[in-house]
Formats: structure tokens, sequence, C-alpha cells
């Protein structure tokens, strides 16, 4: 049984086709990115998927059931981190459990030091760096109660090294909590060096190219950027979106 | 408070200069007592007359307070029923702009015909003043919430109470303090034109006493004190602001003072 499967997802804003009969799907665990250029309807994509948008066509199913029109059933994390400016930091990171179920408040803390933010739980957002605030942000993911979490662009806004860490960070996470991923994004390096699958979206109105199987190993480290396979893979793709874009 | 002196001090300057213009002027002019008094003479009279008139000061506190409390209820009613009904908000939004245009001067003696003497008239006068810049404010504030905050409660699978008092309420608050402070200075003068219309005590009764029987210098007293009454209930407000919202940044707050 796959974990989330998108089928045959169209989306028109009256004369604006933005998705043309996207299809694809997730295993249990796995970590998946969506890649594609500015502006082809990702987060659209995204919404659909949460639930708060409804697709012109087609059919999203989390465990072969219809989530479509359902929000509540997956964890989001939006293109900017979004925390709540008047929640401290422990506060924002129960938020998702506050809406549905429990709050496990000592769970939070743990994550809160796990990912370097002791001492922090009782700041306000603002007294954070963006790569924190991103961080914040994704432990409110993992601690919702749903399975399957969305990240649209989270490290787009951070320099090239936070990113890098933050990317690492992201993946020990992923290791340590097992939760299927969806990840948007549009840099080429951070999608393979990040997923088991990468899936290459068209300019407007966008469709699936193609998929990329990523097999390297794990856990993964930052000299994998520099591999000779990587750098091969990384071209490959780029030739297929630069086709696209002509 | 420090703050406050650090930032007031040239208001406070031209204040000193203008009473010391004043001064100077009806010296050298030597101008009537009962014409225009001098800032000196208004002082000692002021100090002299306190305990003839502190009464009128406490009835028209009490008055503003009351006045204050329903009036930004009522505000803050109206915003979240125009807010969560969209019926109401297209049907009433227009009428309350035009609520507005309402002289309430004019008005004012018309209710004491309606409703007589007591408290109600006047409390519906500032009831009238205060609650408009605060549903306007508030509501523009609910309609400022951040989308993507929104998008991630609605993503989350929060129900429409969750995301009213999680998000739209305390993303709107400083939109409400916004209000709050018009609305408090509002009040004051409200309380004072709605007892011009008959009332036993207050200051607007104070004031009518004093300039028909030609005493221009209590008129003043009783003219700085009301400005004072209206900056020490601004400063509550604002005091009050700070308290609730400790979330803002400090370069924020600094760029709204300055600006
Ligand atoms: N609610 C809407 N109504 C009308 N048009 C919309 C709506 N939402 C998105 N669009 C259009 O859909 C297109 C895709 O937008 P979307 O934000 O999904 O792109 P994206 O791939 O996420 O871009 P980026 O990489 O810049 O974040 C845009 O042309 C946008 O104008
Ligand atoms: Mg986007």
């Amino acid at each position: 049984m796959k974990h989330l499967n998108v089928q045959n997802i169209s989306q028109s804003f009256g004369e604006n086709h933005v998705l043309d009969d996207i299809n694809f799907s997730i295993e249990e665990g796995e970590f998946v990115s969506i890649l594609g250029p500015s502006g082809s309807g990702k987060s659209t994509l995204f919404r659909i998927i949460g639930g708060i948008s409804e697709p012109t066509s087609g059919d999203i199913l989390l465990k072969n059931k219809s989530i479509k029109g359902k929000p509540g059933s997956i964890s989001y994390t939006p293109q900017s981190p979004s925390l709540f400016p008047w929640r401290s930091i422990l506060d924002n990171v129960l938020l998702g459990q506050e809406i549905v179920g429990k709050k496990d408040r000592k769970k939070a803390l743990q994550m809160i030091e796990r990912a370097g933010l002791g001492s922090y739980e009782h700041a306000y957002p603002y007294e954070l760096s963006g790569g924190m605030k991103q961080r914040a942000s994704f432990i409110r993911s993992i601690l919702s109660p749903q399975s399957l979490i969305l990240l649209d662009e989270p490290f787009s806004a951070l320099d090239e090294f936070t990113r890098t860490d933050m990317q690492k960070w992201l993946l020990s996470m992923w290791a340590e909590h097992r939760r299927s991923i969806l990840f948007v994004t549009h840099n080429i390096e951070e999608a393979i060096f990040l997923s088991d699958r990468v899936i290459i979206l068209s300019q407007r109105p966008a469709t699936v190219l193609k998929e990329f199987n990523i097999s390297f190993s794990r856990p993964r480290e930052e000299e994998l950027l520099l591999s000779e396979e990587f750098i091969e893979l990384k071209k490959e793709i780029y030739q297929e979106m630069r086709l696209s874009h002509a | 408070m420090r703050k406050l002196l650090k930032q007031g001090w040239r208001p406070i300057l031209v204040l000193i200069l203008l009473f010391i213009i004043w001064e100077l002027s009806v010296i050298v002019f030597e101008i009537q007592k009962w014409l225009l008094p001098a800032p000196s003479e208004i002082f000692k009279i002021g100090v002299a007359e306190w305990p003839n008139y502190y009464g009128h000061v406490l009835a028209t506190s009490k008055l503003i307070i009351i006045g204050f409390i329903i009036g930004s209820s009522i505000g803050i009613i109206v915003a979240v029923a125009l807010h969560l009904v969209k019926f109401l908000r297209l049907s009433m939004y227009p009428l309350i702009i035009l609520s507005q245009n309402i002289p309430i001067i004019i008005l004012a003696p018309l209710l004491v015909v309606w409703f007589g003497f007591g408290m109600f008239p006047k409390i519906l006068v500032i009831t009238l003043v205060c609650f408009f810049p605060i549903a306007i404010s508030l509501l523009g504030g609910f309609q400022q919430t951040d989308r993507d905050l929104m998008h991630y409660m609605k993503m989350a699978g929060a129900n429409k109470k969750q995301i009213f008092w999680k998000l739209e309420w305390p993303s709107a608050l400083p939109y409400l303090f916004s209000g709050l402070k018009i609305s408090a200075t509002y009040s004051v003068m409200g309380a004072v034109i709605s007892e011009w219309l008959g009332a036993s005590k207050g200051l607007g009764v104070y004031m009518t006493l004093a300039s028909s029987s030609f005493r221009p210098d209590r008129v003043f007293v009783a003219i700085f004190i009301i400005v004072a009454i209206s900056l020490l209930f601004f400063l509550f407000i604002m005091w009050l602001e700070k308290v609730v919202i400790r979330w803002h940044s400090s370069e924020k707050r600094d760029s709204n003072e300055t600006s």
C-alpha cells in the first residue's frame, strides 16, 4: 500500500492552466522531492494535497483513502517558517498537537534540545535566526500527529552553509523519526542530496516530466556533493529541466 | 517612563516655550484677566479651586471609564461579528462608515429629549464616538492576518474557532490597540460634550458655568484638566499594550515610535 497517491490531478484558475494530469506516489517512510521551476505550481499542488484547495479534477489518496478537500490529514511546513509571533518556541512546536490531539510537552522539550534550541524554548520567534526558525518549524511538523510531512522550500532563504547544515540535520531527524516526506525545492543539488526519489515537473502547465531514483547510500555526507556520480546525475537532471524550459 | 521622557522632551520643550510666550504677552500687552488670564494665574486658580471642582473631575472620570468600556466592548463585538459573518460585513460596513457623518453635537440634544438627563444618553454619546475607531481598526486587523499562517492552520485541520482564537485574534491585537488609543482620547471629548447637555456634576458642567459667569480662568483650568485626563488615559492604554503585546521585536517597536 502506498502512503500517498496523487492521481490525475489537474488544476486551472480560470484561463490559467497550472497543473496538468499529475501522477505520482510515495512509499511509507520515503523521502521524495519535487523539483520544478518557479511558478510551475508546486505550492498549488501542496495546497491540494493538504486539502485546502480543490483540484479541477483528480484525486488524492492517503493510505488508499481519499483526502481530497479534507484538511488535517498531513503535516505541512509552509514556504516561510510561519511560526506564530505571539507564541514562545515551545508553544509554537506544540501547535500541531494542540489543533488535533494531545500535547506532549516533555517530548517537545526534548526535541527542542536536540535541535540545538535548548534555552530558547521560552523565546519568541523574533529572537531566533532564520535557520533556527526553520528548525523550530520542522520540529512542529514532526511533533504533529500526521504521518506524512510536506515541506515547501524550507531552506530557500538560507545561505549556502546554513543550508547544508540544515539539510544534514533534516536527514538525521528523518532517520530517527521515519516519516514520509514530500519536499519541494528548485535546487537540483538539494533534491538529489536529500531524496530517495526526485520528481521533475515541467513549466506551467506542470506535468511530471520524469522520475529519478537516487540510490546513494545513507547516511549521506557532504563529500557526496563532489563525487562524480552525483555531478553526473545533477547534469542529467539539469538537462532534463533545461529542455522543458525552452 | 524614562524612554517616554527621552522621546517626549521636544514636545514638552515646545509647550514650555508656548507658556512663556503666553505669560509674557499677557504682561507686555496688559491683557485683562477676564479676557485671557496668564498661565501662572490659571495655575494659581487651579490649585486654590481644587476642593471646588475635584468632585466634577471624579464624576467625569467615572463617566469616561464606563463609557469607554461599554463603547470599546461594542466596537470589539461589532468588528468580530462583521468579520465572522460575511453577510453582515457586506450589508453593515458602509452603514457604519456613514454613521460617522452624523454630527454628535447636533445629535446629542436630541438624545436628551428622547432619553432624559440620566446616565444613558451620555453613555450613548461616548459609545457612538468610541466604537468606530475600534471596530474599523480591529476589522482591518482581522483582514491583515498572515496568509501563510492561515494556510498552516487550515492544513493542520484547525476549525473556525481554533483559527479565530489561535490566529486571527492575537494577530489583530496590535490593531485593536491602535483603535483603543484613538478611542481613549475620543471618549474624553465625548464625556465633556455629553455633560454640556445637562448634568448635575462633571467638568462639562463646570465649564459651562465658568464660561457663562465670565471666568475664563476656570474655563482654562477645566481645559487643562481635560487634556491631562486624555493624556493619562492614552498613556495607560500604551502601557497596557506593552504588557499585552510582548512578542514584537524591539526594532519594530522603535520604528513605530519614530514614525
Ligand atoms: N488561488 C489562486 N488563484 C489564482 N491563481 C493562482 C492561485 N494560486 C496559485 N495561482 C497561480 O498558480 C501559479 C503557480 O503558483 P505556485 O505558487 O503554485 O507556484 P510555485 O511552483 O510554488 O512557485 P515558487 O517556486 O515561486 O514558489 C501561478 O501562476 C499563480 O498565479
Ligand atoms: Mg511555492
